[in-house]
């Protein structure tokens, strides 16, 4: 078999070096981070939560890194080849690695974590491993080689750490994954180790001596702080009790206020590998919510500009289509829908929309999206559209919306790097599943499309992958399954003493590696 | 005896109360939409039927509802209040965990508020129609008509991002590494502010119940005849007036009692306090249904504790109460 090296690991992590060099690390200090709310569990392989990635993802690790352009650099693996056929591919595992326990770390538990683990419980990587891969096996104590059924584009992207995070295999095997006693003190291969977890208070990390990256991490200790209510978290951080804000932890509406403080910076970077999405999910079952004149009229009354200007603070860009422009297979040569109230008019008249109630299901996550949702309600009544906003808490909108028991409701996706994993998801009709609110809940159906994203995942060129997400671009921005409202960025607020935080596509999720304190 | 007989009759009657509020709650907290397994699959932004259903069986709400309210009965029946399978803990261990801190926070705020809530009471009304007076009733209503949540931030903004005096949230100072007295004074310094926000709530309840009981009470015949005889206006008020009139004080502080171990939601969650409340309150939001189901059993059962200690002093404070009952 001919094996084509796409990239050497090595050189990029010595220009990495090389670039860092410039400043002089200091080794040592403490963080405080507040994450918000507090996690259910830190064993990341069985809790896909937001704030659980946040933390553990500097505990565990996967194969993969991603800087910033989503490509893949070293983390577990030191190097990987893919066949030319873009079906095998051979990961070259870091040497003398250790369990935050000692035990020594191998191939052995790659092939137990991808294979039998993560096979079992992981609700993104089981369908990958199901559908896409034939087999994985050890080669050598080092070396793993994984081989698909057909080339399957986003595989790379697969091993980010929440995705697919490696677990140790002398803990896990043979015993009942999600009633292990050892979930409790979660034991990991990464920067940090876990030391206590103060539940309603704090979790506490420290530095692990034994990392196999030599001189890393620099921090001694970090804190993840839980403090429930948005104003006590702003105010927290300005009287330095906290030295950083995760994406989300304030108000949109503090942020310029905190950001303009002394020795505080912001950045919005580090959110690209999620490069949440925001719409209105329409139910398309729902009488005219069936129309696509309606939908097209719905779209043109929205004002997006001063809903991201004014609701979200000037923060977020306005997406055109299904994809974000964060990432890949991006393309804006589609049909776009300025904010057209006469417009809309004239599209929603001819859709024979008659004037019944629309009911619009708010989504609980906070002030900004109650006041966005109200100013959508305005939008709609300008140009005659009846709505009606339902407010519920958050399990009940998660029930409602996985029992697609709604007309419209807001929602936000992550992309997740790839089209074929966090785009296709919300579109394709054989995903018009109960369950989750993350499926395809409206219930768009369009053959084209299915066709069109099947293929792209499978197809081997990146440039046929391209020229298929162009196509299903353009299709579904004039069919409009769901109104795209805003790429949204969470910005990370930060004591600008804490350097070198943000450096890869998942931000502070796997930040702490790299980060020092001046 | 008699005091015997009548904490049996009470205890008895308790359990009775106990059983029908646990089977009450258990459909309650099922009424309410969503279930813990759905609201897991939509934190993790993504999930299948294999991932709902490993988890409702897991959480074992796949099973009938029967079986569900047996199990979860003979459990309690034992006194063993379930486990957690969202946080991997057991129930008691949870609530224990967080228990000192809600006392500290609640014990403390009941502390002061029947000092502050008596003696201001008392002094107001000894000076009805005075300024003092005036002013005690004044403010009395501005911390019975203030929301406690603003209370809190703009005692944080003040006290700690103003003047920098109090830590805003916490219940101690996180990596502070303190110990003995130094951990002692640490916390107190954390405790001040949440347990005064809360504190001056029930003391302008208690200030205004406590004058207007001892206004009532000064008009009564025997307060005249302790004035004719000749007593001293100090001792009069102390021995006569301020003793009939502190008994429903003493039923209302019952029924703060009951709640301690509640917690304080409101206060807890802006001054980010690891207590009981806020466990409760993110159980709620998750639809952890056995952390739930143990705060309400653990709260109600205190409630009825506490009844019953009301009582008993009841009975000390005014002898007239055994005699008749």
């Amino acid at each position: 078999m001919i094996m084509r090296t796409y990239f050497v690991a090595g050189v990029a992590a010595l220009a990495f070096a090389l670039s860092s060099a410039a400043q002089a690390q200091v080794q040592g200090g403490s963080v405080s981070v507040v994450v918000t709310p507090e996690p259910p569990m830190l064993m990341q392989a069985l809790n896909q939560n937001g704030p659980t990635n946040m933390i553990a993802g500097n505990i565990y690790e996967s194969l993969l890194r991603f800087n910033e352009r989503l490509e893949p650099q070293p983390s577990l693996a030191q190097s990987w080849e893919v066949s030319e056929d873009g079906t095998v591919y051979t990961f070259k595992l870091q040497e003398n690695v250790t369990w935050h326990d000692g035990k020594p770390f191998s191939a052995d538990d790659v092939v137990f974590s991808l294979d039998v683990f993560l096979r079992e419980v992981h609700p993104r990587w089981r369908p990958i491993v199901n559908n896409q891969v034939k087999s994985i096996e050890k080669v050598d104590n080092n070396t793993v080689r994984l081989t698909l059924k057909q080339p399957f584009g986003p595989l790379l992207l697969a091993m980010e750490t929440a995705s697919a995070p490696i677990v140790p295999k002398h803990i896990y095997e043979g015993t009942a994954y999600a009633s292990n006693p050892m979930n409790n003190t979660p034991i990991g291969t990464g920067p940090f180790k876990f030391k206590e977890w103060n539940r309603g208070s704090y979790v506490h990390l420290v530095k692990n001596e034994d990392y196999w990256m030599d001189g890393r991490p620099y921090l001694d200790e970090i804190y993840w702080r839980f403090i429930p209510d948005a104003a006590a978290r702003a105010v927290a951080y300005e009287t330095g009790e906290v030295d950083v804000l995760s994406g989300g932890a304030v108000d949109i509406f503090d942020v310029p206020r905190l950001s303009q403080l002394e020795n505080s910076c912001v950045t919005s970077k580090g959110w690209e590998m999620f490069a949440p999405h925001a719409w209105i999910t329409i139910n398309h079952r729902n009488g005219i919510l069936g129309n696509q004149q309606f939908r097209q009229g719905l779209m043109h009354a929205i004002d997006r500009e001063f809903g991201r200007d004014v609701v979200w603070n000037g923060f977020g860009q306005l997406p055109t289509g299904p994809i974000s422009s964060k990432t890949r297979f991006y393309d804006a040569e589609v049909v776009t829908y300025d904010y057209d109230p006469e417009k809309a008019r004239e599209l929603i008249k001819a859709s024979g929309y008659t004037g019944e109630p629309l009911e619009f299901l708010a989504l609980p996550y906070g002030e900004t999206w109650t006041r966005w949702a109200e100013t959508i309600r305005q939008n709609f009544a300008d140009v005659g559209v009846n709505l009606q906003i339902v407010t519920t808490d958050v399990p009940g909108w998660t029930q409602r919306t996985s029992e697609w028991n709604f007309d419209m409701t807001f929602n936000f996706l992550y992309q997740l790097g790839d089209p074929a994993i966090g785009v296709a998801r919300s579109y394709i009709s054989s995903n018009i599943i109960k369950g989750s609110p993350f499926a395809n809940v409206g219930g768009y159906s369009n053959e084209k499309a299915d066709q069109l994203f099947a293929e792209a995942a499978i197809v081997p060129k990146e440039e046929e992958r391209q020229a298929l997400y162009t196509q299903v671009q353009k299709l579904l921005a004039e069919d409009l399954p769901v109104l795209w409202l805003l790429e949204m960025d969470y910005p990370t607020i930060h004591r600008c003493n804490v350097k070198n935080l943000v450096t890869t596509a998942i931000g502070i999720n796997d930040g702490f590696r790299d980060a020092w304190k001046e | 005896m008699d005091l015997l007989r009548f904490v049996l009759m009470r205890l008895g009657k308790g359990v009775i109360v106990l059983f029908a509020i646990a089977v009450l709650n258990f459909f309650l907290v099922r009424a309410a939409p969503g279930d813990p397994a759905q609201v897991m699959a939509g934190e993790a932004g993504a999930g299948d039927e294999v991932f709902l259903d490993q988890l409702r069986q897991q959480f074992g709400l796949d099973r009938p509802l029967y079986e569900q309210l047996w199990a979860y009965l003979s459990n309690y029946a034992t006194l063993d209040l379930g486990f957690s399978y969202r946080q991997q803990q057991p129930v008691l261990d949870l609530i224990l965990e967080r228990l000192p801190a809600t006392l500290l926070l609640t014990g403390a705020a009941f502390f002061i508020s029947l000092v502050l809530g008596v003696v201001l009471g008392a002094l107001a009304a000894r000076r009805v129609g005075r300024w003092s007076d005036s002013a005690i009733t004044t403010l009395a209503l501005v911390f019975y008509a203030t929301p406690l949540f603003w209370i809190a931030l703009m005692s944080q903004i003040v006290f700690s991002l103003k003047l920098g005096w109090l830590p805003n949230v916490g219940f101690e100072t996180v990596g502070g590494g303190y110990t003995g007295i130094d951990r002692a004074l640490d916390i107190i310094q954390h405790l001040i502010m949440p347990a005064l926000t809360l504190g001056l709530f029930f003391t302008a309840i208690y200030a205004r119940m406590m004058r207007a009981s001892m206004l009532e009470v000064a008009g009564a015949d025997f307060v005249k005849t302790a004035y004719a005889k000749g007593l001293s206006p100090a001792v009069i008020t102390r021995r006569h007036i301020a003793r009939n009139a502190i008994l429903p004080v003493v039923t209302l502080a019952g029924l703060q009692a009951g709640q301690l171990v509640g917690g304080a939601i409101l206060t807890e969650t802006v001054f980010a306090w690891p207590g009981i409340g806020r466990l409760m309150f993110e159980a709620l939001a998750q639809r952890d249904y056995s952390v739930l189901l143990g705060v309400f059993f653990i709260s109600s059962a205190m409630v009825v504790i506490f009844n019953l200690v009301t009582d008993i002093i009841y009975r000390i404070v005014d002898p007239r109460i055994g005699a008749s009952a």
